[in-house]
């Protein structure tokens, strides 16, 4: 560990450490535009420098190696006077259109310029102008602000692995575009917006809404996948304004995807904000002791058989608890949350969770994704892959249909009956598996949502167990869930009871007049036409196809507008925050559930969310513990039968549009024509502008 | 990055190497170890562009990228670094006039006056013909030589206003002199003959370099 | 005056044939196998021994240089890269010896590739030197059909490749991280240092980037021994150099004389002197455009070389002797070497990229007098802003000729924008 003094402050920093990683030990504050912890070191605006004893010249702190016995200073004339001169060569050419651009107030170049910049400027000659770049519908670019600082090449080469930004030119006439002005095609893109240190990239969906110190900020956890990424919700009035990442190394690390960052507009459209009774064919607007009065009579006179219950992908744990306790008490078994038809069972945890962890992908050397496209399914679990490909330290080998992860990938082939080959020591990576140290499977839902899905997913164990996938202090068995509120269903088992029915038997049964009575709790991504018999209770946010089939309708709460707990694909238990009220006459669901409750007699036994979760942890501890992933036991998962031939295809196809919200936005409606549908309104617009 | 047109001109949809050209690439690719083909880049571009009339087509770029395994980004970047590679329709004759100090001590303003006199076009253009084209460029690495006047690969040197115009008649008439020194002198030697070396200067005088032609 | 015996490039303005047999006859390629026999230590240090300094401009010790490779080639291999990307402007040797007497560069590769341990060497030749480019080729061919490159190159034992690659006009190339990056097939943007090429370099792997005459003058140091180059000279500046004598003289040559030489002497000798004679020089570049100019009263008696140059506050660069006589409009001739540095910035760090653009277009204005006299002062404040604070020594390069107008020709500027107020109130005033 070498030892570096920063102004006579003795610190230890880990061997490969730089000056400037030295300085922050020591409490000092490095300016910086083009650092950044999670890119390589590019060393070119030169605000970091830092007087190293012996050295001629200042050195550039970011990129100096610390080495033992190092003399560094951070506050002397030199520095200060280092520092004011790359601050005067910055704002040289930087246009004073301050008052207007989005990045003020949270502005690196204009809180910088604040510490180390003069009052007044002494470069007369006429500034650079540049012509704005067209990057898509997400980034907005005013290029005259650039400081070159190249965070968004690299981010783009580097994490997201899409090489197509770069630096044309040279010199003063450098720019930085995307290959030919084409929309940055990745699932990451806009995190180039946060990374952006001026008001250079922009978020076009937000452009001119709003101050950022107009902005109350909501930390929560996003639910637009399973991943369970750690956001801030910034909201005014009523209003969400936008997401944005929070730093959690164990999950997100700090990015976000695209659809997490603005599916948000979607939850200001197609909202459910009175509840609704069909009255004559046609749903009507009534008032909640109705609605309520209606549904609770409903469930009374349906026999406890005849009513089934799916609960969607992006409900909270607490209104699943609540309707499963509720529908229990009138004894119904058919329950189930797996609405994507997954055959994954309430069975031990460990089958069903992503066991290694999202950070543990970082010491994994080997990977083999099942039926899965993590890029579509969970973007920041595919860039902690990609990350760890990076180091040179990884292999990837992939069973289903070929696709571009962003890294290298042995493509076996799409069917099925590989695993048997893999699981009889016969594949072409058997002998790379059986080496590796640190070796995962990534099952999708890909695989597991067919109808031999449990056959599949037993012979995944069998895999996990001849391959020794299970070992010292490593899990290598590893579900990627596509639906933030699967791992919190299957804990507390939302799951068919004895004799019960699962989302398949609902639907069929209703089809058939079975089933006379089915409860949605913002169930969406099923075939509702098979609803049209049965009598639809949908409790959910949005006028999606949920919505369309239903007889009663109660106005509940999107993620943004409760507090909720979800648990990740890894098994982690995490806390959503309310950052606005539920719109109109809508309520917390918990709450709605509760209400019903009542109408029903069998009244649930808590009052408050505080007595929910207390009931809820007492009956699964699993709960108790916030923010963390207790290592599940190994167990029998999964059901011998007999494979299908068929190939195996990938859940997602469009990632933008995946449940009520993201079909109700509008700008992953325009990132589906950009990037899905290729179509010709992207180019028009960039003609449009650049004509 | 040097483009000298200021016409529009139209991308051809695609490019591909001749068979010679993709034989002398793979030559090319073949001087770096293996898996750092992207070496090749400089001269894979300077190939395209002797094959394209003097310039390079995005097309080309792309197929440069597919060659090499990497990003079309990654060529266009470098195609728009270097000023050698001309991202626009060139003239045949493409004069590149060095200005930089020791040219310009030398006269290399005659020089300039001259070409636009004759041609009528400017920095950046190309005559209406597509014969000429010229460009300002920067030290060439000539300098005892200056002015320097570069027409495509061939430096002309000691040049001053009246020799650009005979030069620029000659061209125009499908003409190329040799290039090297306009008045005459042994390549970087004093006018008038060496001070050093005199010996070999004097038995040798006029059987000189007599095995390779314009350097 | 050296003595022509005592010079190394006989064939310097192509006199003679370039080809093989002429330059074995020039005696080139003797002894070659018994110098790589010697051993690699023995090469290095004949080179340390002989005081050479690197003739790209930095004047590093070249023998010393070389000992910063590794001693044992380990997994990676190592590279000899060789820097013929002649750009700074004034310069124009490297040509002449790659066009004229090009077997020079191509032993001294062989030799020193061996001394640094690696079996292949690049030459990195600036594309506009297209014709030399293939002269260079062509003579590279014919060392591998005589067996002098290849494998068991010159009968040594050791295989070694060498390798041409043309770059496409980047002055920024001639830096040797920037250099690699070309040589990598990327934009010529220097690197971050540390890692030094000697442990990082071509590949990641240990190399080291070599100027053409650094290169070129190793096989003959070694044929007439250390002590003779060492003796040539002045102290700790030692040996012949080639010098490129340009702009105001009678006779602009390229000419190889002792290290040391006094500038007068070497204009009259080889230049036929100051154009109009010697009182009417105004003033001096002595090394290439990136050093700064000295004032005709600093030119009497001054040695051209390394230590004087230095202490006089300019430099000896590449030895690219740029000469203007009274005529010169000086501030202009500063101001396009301005220009220069401002088109060749790679854009890479903000000192550079901003200052360059920045500083030339304050110096054109100082050329008509469009500024206020405080100006100077703030102009001189941002060449000092730029300076140390760069990925490289462009930065540095870009501030030195302005820093060295304005301390020799401080009055000029003033008197400029004096003239011009005068005129204007004149003009305000009719």
């Amino acid at each position: 560990m070498p030892k570096v003094i920063v102004d006579g402050i003795e610190v230890d920093v880990p061997a490969g450490a730089t000056v400037l990683q030295a300085c922050e030990e020591a409490g000092k504050e490095i300016p910086r535009f083009c650092y950044h912890e999670r890119l390589s070191i590019a060393g070119n605006c030169r605000m970091c420098l830092v007087e190293m004893e012996k050295a001629p010249k200042p050195i550039a702190s970011c990129a100096f190696p610390a080495a033992d016995g190092m003399v560094i200073k951070t506050d002397t004339p030199l520095v200060k006077k280092a520092r004011n001169g790359v601050m005067e060569f910055l704002l040289a050419n930087h246009p004073l259109d301050c008052p207007i651009c989005d990045q003020g107030g949270e502005c690196d170049l204009q809180d910088q310029a604040m510490a180390y910049g003069a009052g007044s400027s002494r470069f007369l000659e006429n500034k650079r102008a540049v012509e704005d770049k067209y990057m898509g519908p997400l980034i907005n670019t005013i290029m005259t602000r650039c400081i070159h600082c190249t965070r968004c090449i690299r981010f783009a080469s580097e994490v997201a692995g899409v090489d197509d930004m770069g630096a044309l030119y040279r010199g003063e006439h450098m720019e930085i575009t995307t290959y030919l002005e084409g929309a940055l095609a990745s699932e990451l893109s806009a995190n180039v917006i946060d990374l952006c240190p001026v008001g250079a990239l922009t978020s076009k969906p937000y452009a001119f809404e709003a101050r950022p110190w107009e902005l109350k900020k909501t930390q929560s956890v996003d639910v637009m996948d399973a991943v369970g990424s750690a956001i801030r919700v910034d909201s005014r009035g009523s209003e969400v304004m936008r997401v944005l990442p929070r730093l959690n190394e164990a999950v997100n690390e700090e990015w976000i995807s695209d659809k997490t960052r603005y599916a948000c507009d979607g939850l200001l459209r197609q909202r459910l904000d009175t509840p609704y009774v069909r009255k004559n064919g046609k749903l009507q607007p009534v008032d909640w002791p109705e609605a309520l009065q209606t549904v609770a009579a409903r469930l009374r006179s349906t026999k406890a058989e005849k009513i089934g219950a799916i609960v969607g992908d992006t409900v909270d744990v607490e209104s699943m608890y609540a309707l499963k306790s509720l529908l229990q008490g009138l004894g119904v078994t058919s329950l189930d949350c797996r609405q994507d038809g997954t055959k994954l069972t309430a069975g031990p945890r460990s089958g069903y969770v992503f066991n290694s962890t999202i950070a543990g992908i970082e010491e994994a050397d080997f990977i083999l994704l099942v039926g899965t496209n993590p890029r579509l399914e969970a973007p920041l679990v595919n860039a902690r892959i990609r990350k760890r490909w990076l180091t040179g330290k990884l292999k990837v080998a992939a069973i289903g249909p070929v696709v571009d992860l962003t890294y290298p990938v042995t493509a076996l082939g799409d069917s099925p009956a590989l695993l048997a080959d893999l699981i009889a020591g016969k594949s072409e990576i058997s002998e790379a598996l059986a080496k590796a140290e640190r070796p995962m499977i990534i099952l999708g839902q890909g695989a597991l949502t067919r109808a031999d899905g449990a056959a599949i997913l037993a012979q995944a164990r069998a895999l996990t167990e001849k391959a020794s996938l299970v070992r010292d202090g490593w899990n290598g068995f590893n579900v990627l869930h596509t639906a933030a509120s699967r791992v919190g269903g299957l804990d507390i088992g939302f799951v068919p009871g004895a004799g019960g029915k699962d989302v398949a038997g609902i639907l069929a049964a209703a089809e058939a007049g079975e089933i006379e009575t089915v409860y949605l709790l913002a169930a969406d991504e099923i075939d509702t036409d098979k609803l049209k018999n049965a009598f639809v209770i949908y409790q959910g946010h949005h006028g999606d196809q949920g919505a369309h089939v239903a007889d009663v309708i109660l106005p509940g709460a999107a993620y943004t507008e409760k507090e909720g707990i979800y648990v990740n694909t890894e098994g982690r238990v995490q806390l959503g925050r309310m950052a606005v009220f539920p719109p109109g006459d809508a309520r917390e669901d918990w709450k709605i559930l509760r209400a019903l409750s009542e109408g029903l007699g069998k009244v649930l036994p808590f009052d408050t969310l505080a007595q929910l979760r207390q009931t809820l942890v007492a009956a699964y501890p699993v709960f108790a513990q916030v923010d963390h992933v207790e290592p599940a036991a190994w167990g029998a998962f999964g059901a011998e039968g007999s494979v299908d031939a068929a190939a195996f295809t990938y859940p997602i196809s469009n990632f933008y549009m995946t449940d009520p919200i993201s079909r109700a936005s509008v700008t992953m409606a325009k990132c589906t024509e950009a990037f899905v549908l290729n179509s010709a309104t992207e180019q028009t617009e960039k003609t449009g502008t650049h004509g | 990055m040097s483009g000298a047109s200021v016409q529009k001109f139209e991308q051809p949809a695609s490019f591909a190497f001749t068979p010679e050209n993709k034989a002398k690439a793979d030559k090319f690719i073949a001087k770096y170890p293996e898996g750092r083909q992207l070496s090749a880049v400089l001269p894979l571009l300077d190939l395209a562009q002797r094959q394209h009339d003097n310039w390079v087509p995005q097309a080309a770029m792309e197929h440069i990228a597919e060659i090499l395994g990497v990003a079309p980004m990654r060529v266009m970047e470098v195609a728009t670094f270097y000023t050698m590679f001309h991202l626009a329709p060139v003239g045949k004759h493409h004069l590149q006039l060095c200005t930089t100090t020791p040219c310009w001590l030398r006269g290399s303003d005659d020089v300039v006056s001259a070409c636009r006199k004759k041609l009528g076009i400017d920095f950046g253009q190309v005559t209406a013909d597509g014969q000429f084209s010229m460009v300002e460029v920067e030290c060439l690495g000539a300098c005892v030589n200056a002015p320097i006047l570069q027409v495509n690969d061939d430096f002309y040197e000691d040049m001053d206003g009246d020799s650009t115009v005979t030069l620029l008649d000659q061209l125009a008439r499908g003409e190329v002199p040799p290039a090297g020194s306009m008045i005459g002198r042994q390549t970087s030697a004093p006018d008038g003959g060496p001070t050093t070396l005199v010996k070999k200067a004097a038995t040798k005088a006029g059987a000189s370099d007599s095995d390779g032609a314009k350097v | 005056m050296l003595k022509d015996e005592d010079r190394i490039f006989t064939n310097l303005y192509g006199i003679e044939s370039w080809q093989l047999a002429a330059a074995r006859k020039r005696g080139d390629w003797d002894q070659t196998k018994d110098f790589i026999a010697k051993g690699r230590d023995w090469i290095i240090d004949q080179v340390k021994e002989s005081g050479l300094r690197g003739r790209g401009g930095a004047g590093f010790p070249t023998g010393l240089k070389w000992s910063f490779m590794p001693k044992e080639i380990g997994a990676r291999p190592h590279y000899l890269v060789i820097n013929a990307d002649e750009s700074e402007p004034g310069t124009c040797k490297d040509r002449d010896i790659m066009r004229h007497d090009p077997q020079k560069l191509i032993e001294g590769a062989l030799i020193a590739s061996f001394a640094m341990g690696a079996h292949a060497a690049y030459i990195y030749i600036r594309g506009e030197f297209y014709n030399e480019a293939m002269r260079l080729q062509a003579a590279i061919d014919e060392a591998y059909d005589a067996g002098l490159l290849g494998k068991n190159a010159c009968g040594s034992g050791w295989d070694f490749d060498l390798y041409l690659h043309r770059g496409a006009g980047a002055y920024i190339c001639g830096e040797e991280t920037a250099l690699i990056e070309s040589l990598e097939g990327k934009k010529g943007m220097p690197r971050l240092k540390p890692p030094f090429p000697a442990a990082v370099g071509l590949y990641g792997c240990p190399s080291t980037v070599n100027n053409v005459e650094s290169i070129a003058v190793v096989p003959t140091i070694l044929r007439r021994g250390a002590p003779w180059f060492a003796g040539l000279g002045r102290p700790k500046n030692v040996g012949t150099k080639l010098f490129c004598i340009s702009g105001h003289v009678n006779k602009p040559c390229n000419v190889e004389e002792e290290m040391g030489i006094p500038l007068r002497e070497l204009l009259e000798k080889h230049a036929g002197g100051v154009r109009g004679g010697w009182d009417n020089l105004l003033a001096v570049i002595p090394g290439g455009s990136s050093v700064p100019v000295l004032p005709a009263e600093q030119c009497d008696d001054l040695y051209m070389d390394f230590d004087t140059l230095r202490e006089k506050r300019s430099g000896l660069g590449t030895a690219a002797v740029i000469v203007m006589d009274k005529s010169t409009d000086i501030v202009k001739a500063i101001a396009r070497l301005s220009y220069f540095y401002k088109h060749e910035s790679c854009g890479q760090c903000t000192p550079c990229r901003e200052g360059t653009g920045w500083m030339w277009r304050v110096m054109e204005r100082m050329v008509r007098g469009e500024a206020d006299i405080g100006e100077i002062d703030i102009l001189e404040d941002v060449t000092r802003q730029v300076e140390g604070h760069t990925i490289c020594a462009l930065g540095d390069a870009a501030a030195w000729p302005i820093q060295g107008l304005i301390r020799h020709f401080r009055p000029e500027m003033e008197r400029r924008i004096k003239t011009r107020r005068g005129s204007v109130t004149a003009k305000a005033a009719e």
